[in-house]
Order: structure tokens, then sequence, then C-alpha cells
């Protein structure tokens, strides 16, 4: 086994889809939460594959999406100071502030320096020990023990010039918000198989329990999200609404018990902005105080920006399920991938970019909609 | 962004600041990886990788569990439809 080829094949595939389709009676909406599977379910295909009835909306979990515009005015105004170096990894680079992005500033003269991990920042600032080191954490709690724990080593060694600036997003509470919205439609996730990984999935029983939504963690290979959405399909079929593991090669209910002591010892939760969305309670990671010294935000200080989004995008809507990419009138048009208005254009595993990549902007009607009333399914 | 990935640990070693480091196989591209979250680790497991951090090793009879349910389905379906492609899997002699 090399777990990854084994699960792609394509007559395993037929077979799932044969089965979703001797499974259902009705129509149903399900929402992938993470980027990555909207990437992969619109890679492979895997949304033509399934039943019409089957429609699957592409939810908020991709971090370079939803940084607040406010949060990237900050980092491009750190950036630009000639005492600093900034690090960031490659997909935040192109995403676009109100005015620049930090490639634009990198051609103007700014030391901005792509990474592979957070831990790489550290032999740059004791390479550097006359400039600032600042990295722009921002992720899921899949990123969150590797943003910790160069800030743990930066603290334990003495590595006094690195800083992180600090936009971290937890999924529970914006599957929560999801859920809450008048305009949902999402009847079944499929949950972040490597934000669980790190966080195990007992959070979402909760959530599972008091919205009466199944939720299936799930990998990101074609066979593992075919599988995890035949699993959500029966729990709705049977009306069922529980937490299931499809992903249990790597997931297991409580995590890496390892990764979430140092998080918690280094990151406290707060609320936080999200772009398109706005603030959700509790959605966020901050620095304790303990770690204010290596606390971007504090060390710097940036004045009140003042934020402007472009009035067509509506990344927003895409993000929350409510809109698909081509329902966007810039979508493709003044609106692509070189030039991106909203982020979930910007990031490949931003729905928009994804569409575009794989020429969903080229035949949009592909695909019949849903019957109408598949919106008005209430959970049994 | 939270694109996380298998890779077979080849060899481990402490760094010089003392955190535990593991040279791993991504299908040829060798790269260090931070083992300090999955200090059961040894050499020859599979881990999955995040922005360089080991985050969980892959649980190989779960995987394979898995594996073969969904081979089960293919089978019984095959008496459906003729299967003109061999499996990808070693374990399975299936070339029909």
């Amino acid at each position: 086994m090399k777990y990854l080829d084994e699960y792609r094949d394509q007559n395993l595939a037929e077979k799932l889809v044969q089965e979703i389709q001797r499974t259902i009676t009705r129509p149903w909406v399900l929402m992938e939460v993470c980027g990555g599977q909207t990437h992969s379910i619109v890679k492979y295909g895997l949304d033509h594959l399934l039943p019409n009835e089957v429609e699957l909306v592409h939810g908020p979990g991709c971090p370079v999406c939803v940084t607040s515009l406010e949060m990237i005015d900050k980092a491009l105004a750190i950036a630009a100071r000639p005492d600093v170096i900034f690090c960031s990894f490659g997909d935040m680079l192109r995403v676009p502030g109100s005015h620049v992005d930090l490639l634009i500033l990198k051609s103007q003269g700014a030391d901005v320096r792509v990474v592979y991990s957070p831990i790489d920042c550290l032999k740059i600032a004791r390479a550097n020990p006359d400039k600032k080191v600042v990295f722009f954490a921002i992720g899921f709690e899949t990123t969150a023990p590797a943003n910790a724990m160069s800030v743990w080593q930066a603290k334990q060694q003495g590595v006094k010039n690195f800083s992180i600036l600090v936009s971290h997003v937890l999924v529970p509470p914006s599957i929560a918000c999801i859920l809450q919205s008048p305009l949902n439609r999402v009847q079944a996730f499929l949950g972040p198989g490597h934000v669980c990984t790190v966080m195990g999935y007992r959070e979402y029983e909760p959530i599972a329990a008091r919205f009466r939504v199944p939720i299936v963690i799930t990998g990101f290979e074609p066979l593992d999200l075919l599988e995890g959405i035949l699993m959500a399909l029966r729990q709705l079929e049977q009306g069922r609404a529980a937490v299931e593991n499809q992903y249990s090669r790597v997931v297991k209910r409580e995590g890496n018990r390892i990764a979430v002591e140092l998080v918690d010892k280094v990151f406290d939760v707060c609320d936080r902005k999200w772009r398109g969305v706005g603030s959700i309670p509790k959605s966020g990671y901050k620095l304790r105080g303990e770690f204010h010294d290596h606390d971007a935000e504090r060390l710097f200080d940036v004045k009140e920006i003042d934020t402007k989004e472009p009035d067509i995008c509506i990344s927003g809507l895409v993000l929350k399920g409510v809109k698909k990419p081509h329902d966007c009138p810039a979508f493709g048009k003044q609106c692509t991938p070189e030039h991106p208005l909203g982020a979930t254009m910007v990031s490949a595993e931003g729905a928009c970019a994804a569409y575009y990549t794989y020429g969903r902007h080229l035949h949009s009607q592909e695909r019949q909609p849903p019957p109408a009333h598949a919106t008005e399914t209430v959970l049994p | 962004m939270c694109l996380a990935i298998p890779g077979k640990v080849l060899e481990i070693q402490q760094d010089p600041q003392g955190v535990r480091m593991g040279k791993t196989n991504f299908g040829g591209i060798v790269k260090q990886v931070c083992l300090e979250y999955t200090p059961d680790v040894q050499c020859g497991d599979y881990v999955l990788v995040h922005v360089g951090f080991a985050l969980s090793k892959v649980d190989e009879e779960e995987a394979e569990r898995t594996y073969r349910i969904l081979e089960e389905m293919k089978q019984l379906g095959e008496l459906e439809t003729p299967d003109m492609n061999s499996s990808p899997s070693a374990n399975n002699g299936d070339s029909s």
C-alpha cells in the first residue's frame, strides 16, 4: 500500500457511484467543508459522476480564502517595512489586499519569502539577527501544530527576532454558523479529514446532535470522497444524524493529543473575522499572553486599516455554500486566477479557482440543476 | 492548504536543536519531517505530513480494511459488468 493510488481506482469509483444511485430515493444537498476536498471533487469531476439528486455545495474550508482583508492589509503593511523579512506559504502571495498583494510588494523590493514550513523561518531568523522575521500564520486546525511549534521553539531557543501574524480559523464554529443561517441548504457534511487528524472529531458530535445533521469525516482521494458521500446519504435516507469516520486510516476520535496539547499551550480561542462571512464568535486562535514577544500584531503598530472589497465579487456567498462560482457575473470574465477579484479565485483550493482551472467556465450548463424542491427538503 | 501527504519514514535522527526529525520519502522526493507529534513512529512507517510535520501515523490495518470493503464492492459489481482494467492494488492478483 502507498495510500494514494489505491484510492484513485476508476472501477471502484464507478461501483461506489452505482451504490449511491441505489441508496437515494430523493434529492439531497451535501457540503464538503474543506477546500482540498473541493479541489479533488472538481479535478476528478466527481460531482458530474453523481446522480442529479445529489448536489454538492462547497464549504468555507480554505484558509487562504477566508483570511480577512484587514489581516491581509496588516500583513502587507508589515511586509513593506525595510527591517522585516516577511515569510509566508506560497498561496498567500497573490491574495489581493485593498491595494496590492505580497507579490507586488516583493517586486517593489520588499523581502518577502515563501517557506514550506514555519519552522524554516527560525533558520532565517538565526541567519539574519539584524532583521525582524515575521511569518504569516494562517490556517485551520491542521496547520496549528506547525505554527504553534515554531513559536514554542523560538521561545525555548531564544530566537527573539521571530514573530507570527496569527490569522487562525476553526472549523466547528463555521459549520454551526452555516447551519444557523436562514439561507442554509446543507443537509449533511463531509467533515475535514486533516483538521480531524489533529483535533479528532468529538467536537463535531454535539453539532450533529443539535442540528440533526450527519457529519462524515472524509479523506481527499476520489474513493474517500465517494465513500464519504455514500455514508452521508445512507444516514440521510435512514433518518440518522451521527458523526462517522470514513478516513479511519489516519483519523482517530481523540485526534493527536500531543499536537493538541501544544496548540493549547500556545494559542487561545478568540473571535475571528472571516472574509466574505463576517465575525464568528470563538472561531479563531490568538497567541497566549506568554508568547506576546512573538506576536507580530503587538510588535508592529499597524494603523487602522481602511479596507475595500470589489462590489461585484460574491465570494462570501460562495464560501457559505449559498452560490456556485458560475452564479457570479464576473466569474471567468473580469475575475480569473491571473486577475482575481476575490479570494476564492486566488487559492487553488478556492471554489472559483477550482471551477476555472478545470474548465467549468467554458461550459457552465454541463449539469442539470437539481429539482427545485431539493432546496426545501428538511431533515427527517 | 490543509493538504497532507503520506510518506515513508526512512531514517530518524535529532537535529542540532534536539528536535526529532525523520527523512521521509514521498514517491521519490525525500524531505526532512518533524516527528515531535508522532513519537511512536519508527523507520518504515507511513506518516501523514502537513507543512513539514507528521500529524499521524497511517494505520495500515485500517487502510487495508477500508480498501478490502471497496474491493469487495467491486468484485460483486463485476458479476454485472466485465472489468477491462487490472487493479493497481499490489496485493490483488486479479487481472481479469
